[in-house]
């Protein structure tokens, strides 16, 4: 039972024309029982940047209330919105300054840079930065993410398109592992706004 | 092996605990009370070593009360005072961590609603209309399941919680006599029932 795996997770982001989305499935658990169905794990820092934190609870909420702390003294010290790629930074120092004694916690960022261009990113639990244009993906079910991504996607999908995409990559996902799903939630990211939506999968 | 459970209901929370204080092969107690008050509405119910059972519910009771004091008077909502609790545990995670798996209950005036927060040792923290910790969870979970409803009534959710007692007394290997149940809303924290009196100690 690796520690990682204790609550279960699934999520995923990826990259449209001109937008991004990002989705998680719902599900708390405790090793094979399941405590809730209404977790959150993607959260919202600014009108650009998602993030997703899948691993351990306790971390989720834990790095969720710092990465608040860290951005409300950021935009107090400098008077302008983070970017996604200094959040992502930030995000990654932050958690090799815990290397001997770590977050249990495996990120993804989603945003739109200072240019409207879709920002993803995904780290490892001390912070080794992956940036890619496509998708990336984390959770107890990475193996299942990354096969259903690699099938679906497709370059510049509309908000629409991307919102089915990514609906259909994390459900399938989901399915087949015990640990993670009990339904799902995608928000789609544009110049615009934000578009949330709830997934009805199954509840198994 | 300790029992907690907790229903949230219209207009407020149960909070069901037994009452055995034990370890390894024997009982020393079984009348303790485990469903622990906090403020004037708002009490959670505590599953792990009596030590820490003991130690942490005072912390927070009294820092509660320290806030109210220094705050004239003040009150925290419960989803503060959970979250409140939440950070303690967190930040003793690390250091020495508190082993209470927690059901905190209250009662906002604000809201006129009760509200459930499950909150495990490791500090995770959610908001749930029914839960329970312990072994427990493997007898209470699917009748809690099958039986609540949203807006159920006080009387509702006791026959639920009475339900529960009755599976885990027929089916739990450890034999709990006792229980402890209270009820928080409007009118505050009050005892429902106990199969012990505690003060009898």
């Amino acid at each position: 039972m690796s520690i990682l795996e204790y609550n279960g997770a699934a999520m995923i982001a990826m990259a449209g024309k001109d937008c991004v989305g990002i989705a998680a499935d719902r599900r708390l658990g405790i090793q094979a029982q399941t405590v809730s169905t209404d977790f959150t794990k993607v959260f919202k820092m600014n009108d650009n940047i998602h993030v997703g934190l899948g691993g351990l609870a306790t971390d989720v909420q834990t790095l969720h209330n710092v990465l608040k702390f860290r951005m409300g003294l950021y935009e107090l010290r400098e008077e302008r919105e983070m970017t996604p790629q200094v959040f992502s930074h930030l995000l990654s120092t932050l958690l090799y300054e815990k290397r001997f004694g770590p977050y249990f916690v495996e990120p993804i960022v989603a945003g739109l840079d200072d240019k409207n261009k879709p920002f993803l990113s995904s780290m490892d639990l001390i912070g080794a930065p992956v940036q890619t244009k496509d998708f990336v993906v984390s959770g107890t079910c990475t193996g299942n993410l990354y096969g259903m991504c690699e099938t679906l996607y497709k370059p510049d999908l509309e908000a629409d398109a991307l919102f089915e995409t990514l609906a259909q990559a994390l459900l399938a996902s989901v399915d087949r592992d015990a640990l993670s799903g009990w339904g799902g939630v995608v928000h789609i990211i544009t110049k615009d706004g934000v578009t949330t939506r709830e997934l009805k999968g199954r509840q198994d | 092996m300790d029992t907690v459970f907790g229903i949230q209901f219209k207009g407020g929370v149960v909070l069901a605990a037994d009452q055995s204080n034990a370890r390894s092969i024997l009982v020393y107690q079984n009348n303790l009370d485990k469903v622990k008050q906090l403020s004037s509405h708002s009490a959670m119910g505590v599953s792990g070593p009596n030590a820490d059972l003991v130690n942490f519910t005072e912390y927070i009771a009294k820092n509660l009360a320290l806030y109210e004091l220094a705050n004239d008077g003040t009150k925290l909502s419960t989803k503060a005072q959970a979250n409140f609790c939440r950070n303690e545990l967190a930040v003793a995670l690390r250091k020495g961590p508190y082993q209470v798996n927690l059901l905190l209950g209250g009662y906002d005036e604000k809201e006129m609603t009760g509200s459930l927060y499950f909150l495990d040792y490791m500090a995770s923290l959610q908001k749930v209309p029914y839960g329970s910790q312990g072994y427990a969870s493997s007898f209470c979970l699917s009748i809690m399941d099958k039986e609540y409803k949203e807006g159920l009534s006080e009387s509702d959710a006791l026959l639920i919680v009475e339900h529960s007692i009755k599976e885990i007394a027929t089916r739990f290997l450890i034999n709990q006599p006792n229980f402890m149940i209270k009820i928080i809303d409007k009118d505050g924290v009050r005892v429902h029932s106990f199969g012990a009196d505690p003060a009898e100690t």
